[in-house]
């Protein structure tokens, strides 16, 4: 994409703000108009937090229940960050949680073989890459709707890491001394190493969605796919691409959850696949594309994760958990379309 | 261009089309659907490759031609309905597919703001201050998105601008405001393309009418020389037999010269 860049106007323009003289009302309109969601979702996850610390205020008023949820949220929070992007422009990715099989497979085998633990690391993430550019592929050049094809490799991905392994765990107890352990599921001044990269990957996917070309053809991809090929954007790839950011980041999270338990199995992965959709759709990303903020994931996932802990602590059984996770999801994706049909 | 064709599958789009626009010519092309009107744009501005035949800039032929391509040579097509993204907002349409940016990728937010008011100021001719940079897209009328996409396609330099069904779901006060709009094209030294089915919005602006029928040129007249009623008569001739009995006007020149074929 080497258009030359045209002169600028506003260069030879006198330097006036636009509009001027615009009224303190229409600024708080235009305010409300393109952050209404983002302040809707942040109203809602203030309001579950207060709930939780109005029942259970010996339990969310002290710290330990935070080191809790630093440490579990980001095992499916971490997916959910590129997953914003693919729902962004219009996509699905359903295999991600048999990618974080897939690419401990490949750890495994690696580690096991060589006893190299970053090198172990560094394959699981391209295994990742390999699985996300099989997605895009399917989809792109074989013209399956994203829906249907990852259903399939949710299903194809998982197969292979049990043929593959036979099955069978592994114990990676001997990882823990490496400096890869410690960089990844290890402790930075008391907080979890995989909050930092859930926080790293928000604050990486947030730049490359909203101040990256790539994010800018994300966008229209997901807002209109004609106008993003009339206007000369190169489709196919922005979508293999997003996959792959996928497939990687879940390779990634994989082994996060693997190395946070000392353990590799080949289940890895299962049970995360509705976090961290819940997460993506509470934070107001629409699914019909062309709409959505990392912002609005990052507090769903933080909303999502702390329902569990905080219904036991608040004397609920656990029972309630799934009924409260629904209450949760319908109440919030209400709240934005509300907020949609009034600001939007 | 000279002597194109293009398949889809089964369906003879177009079938040995000659078609020229002039340095700073205004050109309608109509036809009835299904006509090619669509196809023969869409080869112009490199989304499609002709089967056969060739498609030439300044006289000039130009291979595999691809929608950047395209543009580099000045094209800008305008689509009726698909040249904005409704969701996003004004200045990232106007972008779109060329933002600015540093040299790893990274938009210059602020630069596309304030080009993208000054472009406001001065070309599209929003007054009201409720409309920013900001603004998202599917707050404007249909007039108001023709123009910004009119607006669009002058600012990043465009020779020819093409113009897909522009006039359509437009109020009478938008479609003169559109009308002016390709005036200021060809005031600007341009040249434009206007595909229409409709020989009324064309009548006004066009130094040229082609007429196409079924994939194939089947009139070429000047409405300088015409009365609109004479031309909604050629034009439901050719609808009914896919010929005009009246001769095209003075030979309407094919252009020849390096100069002013594409």
């Amino acid at each position: 994409m080497s258009t030359p860049e045209p002169p600028l106007l506003s260069d030879l323009a006198p330097a006036a703000g636009y509009g001027g003289g615009v009224s303190l009302r229409r600024d708080s309109r235009r305010f409300m108009r393109t952050f209404a969601g983002q302040i809707g979702i942040t109203a809602a996850f203030l309001l579950l937090w207060l709930a939780f610390v109005v029942s259970a205020p010996e339990t969310f008023l002290s710290g330990k229940i935070y080191s809790a949820y630093a440490a579990t949220i980001p095992l499916f929070g971490i997916v959910a960050m590129p997953l914003t992007l693919v729902i962004v422009a219009g996509e699905i990715d359903l295999s991600f949680p048999s990618t974080m099989a897939l690419g401990m497979v490949g750890f495994v085998l690696v580690w096991e073989n060589t006893g190299n633990v970053p090198l172990a690391l560094f394959v699981a993430l391209l295994v990742g890459a390999a699985a996300g550019i099989f997605n895009g592929l399917v989809i792109v050049y074989a013209g399956v709707p994203a829906l249907v094809a990852t259903i399939g490799t949710l299903f194809l991905f998982r197969g292979l890491s049990l043929v593959i392994m036979g099955g069978r765990n592994a114990t990676l107890g001997a990882t823990t001394g490496s400096y890869a352990y410690k960089a990844t599921v290890g402790k930075f001044l008391n907080i979890p190493a995989q909050f930092l990269w859930l926080l790293g990957f928000a604050v990486v996917m947030w730049v490359l969605l909203n101040r990256h070309r790539f994010g800018a053809a994300v966008y229209v991809l997901g807002d209109n796919a004609e106008t993003a090929a009339l206007q000369g954007i190169k489709t196919n790839r922005v979508r293999i691409v997003l996959f792959v950011l996928v497939g990687v980041s879940a390779a990634f999270a994989g082994v996060l959850s693997s190395l946070f338990i000392v353990s590799f199995f080949p289940s890895v992965g299962e049970g995360q696949l509705l976090p961290a959709l819940a997460a993506v759709f509470v934070g107001g990303t629409s699914v019909f594309g062309g709409k959505g903020t990392i912002w609005g994931t990052l507090l769903g996932a933080f909303m999502i994760g702390t329902i569990n802990a905080g219904i036991v602590a608040s004397g609920l059984t656990g029972f309630y958990t799934q009924f409260i996770y629904g209450s949760v999801i319908i109440v919030s994706v209400s709240i934005h379309a509300q907020v949609q049909r009034r600001f939007g | 261009m000279r002597g194109v064709s293009k398949k889809f599958a089964e369906m003879q789009a177009l079938t040995n089309v000659d078609f020229s626009l002039g340095r700073n010519e205004i050109v309608g092309l109509i036809g009835d659907n299904g006509a090619g009107k669509s196809t023969l744009i869409k080869l112009i501005c490199g989304y499609h490759q002709p089967d056969e035949g060739q498609v030439l800039f300044d006289g000039r032929p130009v291979k595999n031609l691809t929608v950047e391509g395209a543009r580099q040579l000045g094209v800008e097509a305008v689509y009726q309905e698909r040249a904005l993204a409704d969701l996003q907002t004004l200045w990232r349409n106007i972008f779109i597919g060329r933002e600015l940016h540093t040299r790893g990728g990274f938009l210059r937010v602020g630069a596309m703001r304030r080009e993208t008011a000054a472009l406001m100021r001065e070309s599209m001719g929003f007054t009201s201050t409720a409309v920013t940079p900001e603004s998202f897209v599917k707050t404007f009328s249909g007039g108001e998105k023709q123009g910004i996409a009119i607006v669009r396609a002058l600012y990043f330099d465009a020779d020819i601008v093409i113009l897909d069904e522009p006039a359509v779901g437009l109020s009478v006060k938008e479609t003169d405001r559109l009308i002016a709009f390709v005036r200021s094209i060809k005031a600007a030294g341009k040249s434009a393309i206007l595909i229409d089915h409709n020989i009324f919005h064309v009548y006004e602006v066009a130094d040229r009418v082609v007429v196409l029928d079924r994939g194939t040129v089947a009139g070429q007249f000047r409405p300088k020389n015409r009365t609109v009623g004479e031309l909604t008569e050629i034009m439901r001739e050719i609808a009914e037999t896919g010929k005009s009995s009246v001769a095209d006007d003075e030979h309407v020149d094919i252009p020849e010269t390096a100069e002013d074929a594409l």
